[in-house]
């Protein structure tokens, strides 16, 4: 890669968001403006060797971009009539056609714009796929090499999604606001989703290195960072980012040198990265305070930050404070039913009072057939009915979640203990 | 990957600085640190005291480290503040850096922060546990 390449991906990194929602403003279509941006940065590749980096970057992308969307609507001035209206609209609201450095310098973009921005990239007529491309796209300001590479597919797949997601917002006439105070916060459901998946695909991921994992996430938290800048009353994005923060304080310690995922109990905590835990619980206090601000209580994220609290602050496994977590997992269940968070507070359960009153639990999962065909009930349920000394039922659980994961790393370990249980014999 | 930008300031900065409004100063440096933290890339930042009463040196060419008032290295080159922030690239970091409200005699140095990837052959050191447990100790007060 040349440098000016380099340079210029520097810069798309820093103001993709801004440039392209500048241009969504004006055009009203974050389609066209997403295209426009780029042929300003095809034209920045070819000029800045020459030039220079100009004084502001981006005041310079949207100028260029700008310019070509009246030269083509000048062009189809004649064939409509509609486009030569918008074009002279345009003109006199945006100055002259032709990107002066005078409209450089007074370029001013707005957080509202972005705003409006991510709303759209992640509107529920797109895919999860498609909201996801987009985001790290033009909030993220990743090339379409780096969303291929990042995510283990061809750079023409990437291009599809992208090429396919601009024409759903079309087809749909999706408008280029922030939506309606009515349905907030239905919206901005799916907007965190978006950003908590793009950092789960990097904290979890099956496949790729370490460190590209890593670069996900990040991306994830980047976001979620201008996320806080641009609402900064709502709760829950700052919970999202404490999430995010106190999950990837454990990133060294998660994975050993060979590959192999090492589970929380057995994690090395003076590996954990302190810094980033302080950021996360600062997120949570921000939260908390923005949460009794608005009257209302903990959200879904802050719960979830909250038990990740719990553990990022925990010296060790037995001086964690089991009882707190037990209260947010219940608290968690009551707001988001979820077998999955019923199993987590079985677990936490055991640890606070023991094996007997967490098989209850699990018990009670069974009963209702919930998380039949996953192999972390029989898994869990094997460990508890272990710990209470019924080796046979035990084994039989934790045969029966080997048989279902489709982890191989994670069969051996369920066969090893399975194969281990001193059957008829209690502790 | 994580970079400092260290700041530096000559006496010709410190010239320039007791002529400039103070205000106006305070006002660009904090628009320059919302943007970065707007972009989502800022994670900590400070100022350094130049009340010279309060800070020191210690010098460890003795046996024995001696602490005295300065002096602070032959160019007189000051570290007057520092920003850490969590960027994808160098050419990142050095279009943040470049847009920093500094003028006449000011310098940023740009470092790197070294993260565990920098010493992963190194993994089970005890030495290296040991400085991530004082870390710990430290983050903790």
């Amino acid at each position: 890669m040349t440098d000016v390449r380099r340079t210029v991906d520097a810069v798309w990194r820093i103001e993709s968001a801004r440039v392209v929602a500048t241009l969504a403003t004006m055009t009203g279509d974050v389609g066209l403006a997403e295209d426009l941006a780029q042929e300003a940065v095809v034209d920045a590749l070819a000029q800045w060797p020459e030039s220079g980096v100009p004084q502001n970057p981006g005041a310079w992308l949207t100028a260029v971009a700008k310019r070509k969307a009246i030269d083509g609507w000048r062009r189809r001035e004649r064939l409509d009539d509609r486009y030569r209206a918008l074009a002279h609209d345009l003109e006199a609201r945006w100055g002259g056609a032709t990107g002066e450095p005078a409209a450089v310098d007074s370029w001013q973009p707005i957080d509202d714009d972005v705003l409006r921005l991510v709303f759209t990239a992640c509107h529920p007529v797109l895919s999860r796929e498609a909201q996801v491309a987009l985001t790290l796209k033009v909030i993220g300001g990743l090339t379409t090499e780096e969303l291929a590479r990042l995510f283990l597919v061809p750079v023409a797949t990437v291009q599809q999604r992208i090429v396919r997601a601009k024409k759903t917002l079309a087809a749909a006439k999706v408008p280029f606001e922030v939506p309606d105070p009515s349905e907030w916060r239905a919206r901005l459901g799916p907007v965190l989703g978006v950003v908590y998946l793009i950092f789960t695909e990097g904290y979890a991921a099956t496949s790729g290195d370490r460190w590209m994992r890593t670069e996900l996430a990040n991306e994830a938290l980047r976001i979620g960072r201008v996320l806080e800048g641009l609402l900064p009353r709502e709760p829950e994005v700052h919970a999202l980012v404490a999430l995010m923060e106190l999950q990837a304080s454990r990133f060294a310690a998660r994975v050993r040198a060979d590959g192999t995922p090492v589970l929380l109990a057995d994690q090395d905590r003076s590996r954990w990265d302190r810094a980033q835990i302080v950021r996360g619980r600062a997120a949570l206090a921000r939260a908390d305070s923005s949460a009794r601000a608005l009257g209302r209580g903990r959200g879904n994220y802050a719960l979830q930050a909250a038990i990740a609290e719990c553990h990022a602050v925990a010296p060790s496994v037995d001086d964690t404070d089991w009882a707190q977590i037990v209260l947010l997992y219940e608290a968690l269940g009551r707001i988001a039913p979820n077998p999955l968070v019923e199993l987590n507070r079985a677990v936490a359960v055991s640890m606070a009072t023991g094996p007997a009153s967490a098989l209850l639990v699990v018990d009670g999962l069974v009963a209702q057939g919930a998380l039949a065909g996953s192999h972390l009930l029989p898994s869990v349920r094997g460990e508890l009915l272990s710990r209470l000394g019924r080796f046979t039922e035990a084994r039989r659980e934790l045969e029966a979640a080997a048989a279902l994961t489709a982890n191989e790393r994670e069969r051996d370990v369920l066969r090893a203990k399975a194969a281990g249980l001193d059957v008829g014999t209690p502790r | 990957m994580k970079f400092m930008l260290i700041m530096r300031s000559t006496e010709a900065a410190k010239k320039a600085y007791e002529k400039a409004d103070f205000e106006q100063i305070i006002n660009q440096m904090g628009a320059y640190n919302e943007s970065m933290m707007k972009a989502g890339v800022l994670l900590a930042g400070d100022g350094l005291a130049d009340d010279m009463s309060q800070n020191f040196v210690v010098d460890f060419s003795a046996e024995t480290p001696i602490v005295t008032d300065g002096p602070y290295g032959e160019t007189h080159e000051l570290f007057s503040g520092f920003w850490i922030i969590e960027v994808s690239s160098k050419e990142e970091a050095a279009e943040w850096a470049s847009r920093a409200p500094l003028g006449e005699g000011s310098k940023l140095e740009v470092r790197r922060v070294t993260d565990m990837s920098d010493f992963q052959d190194f993994a089970d050191n005890e030495f290296l546990k040991k400085e991530e447990g004082w870390r710990e100790e430290q983050s903790s007060k």
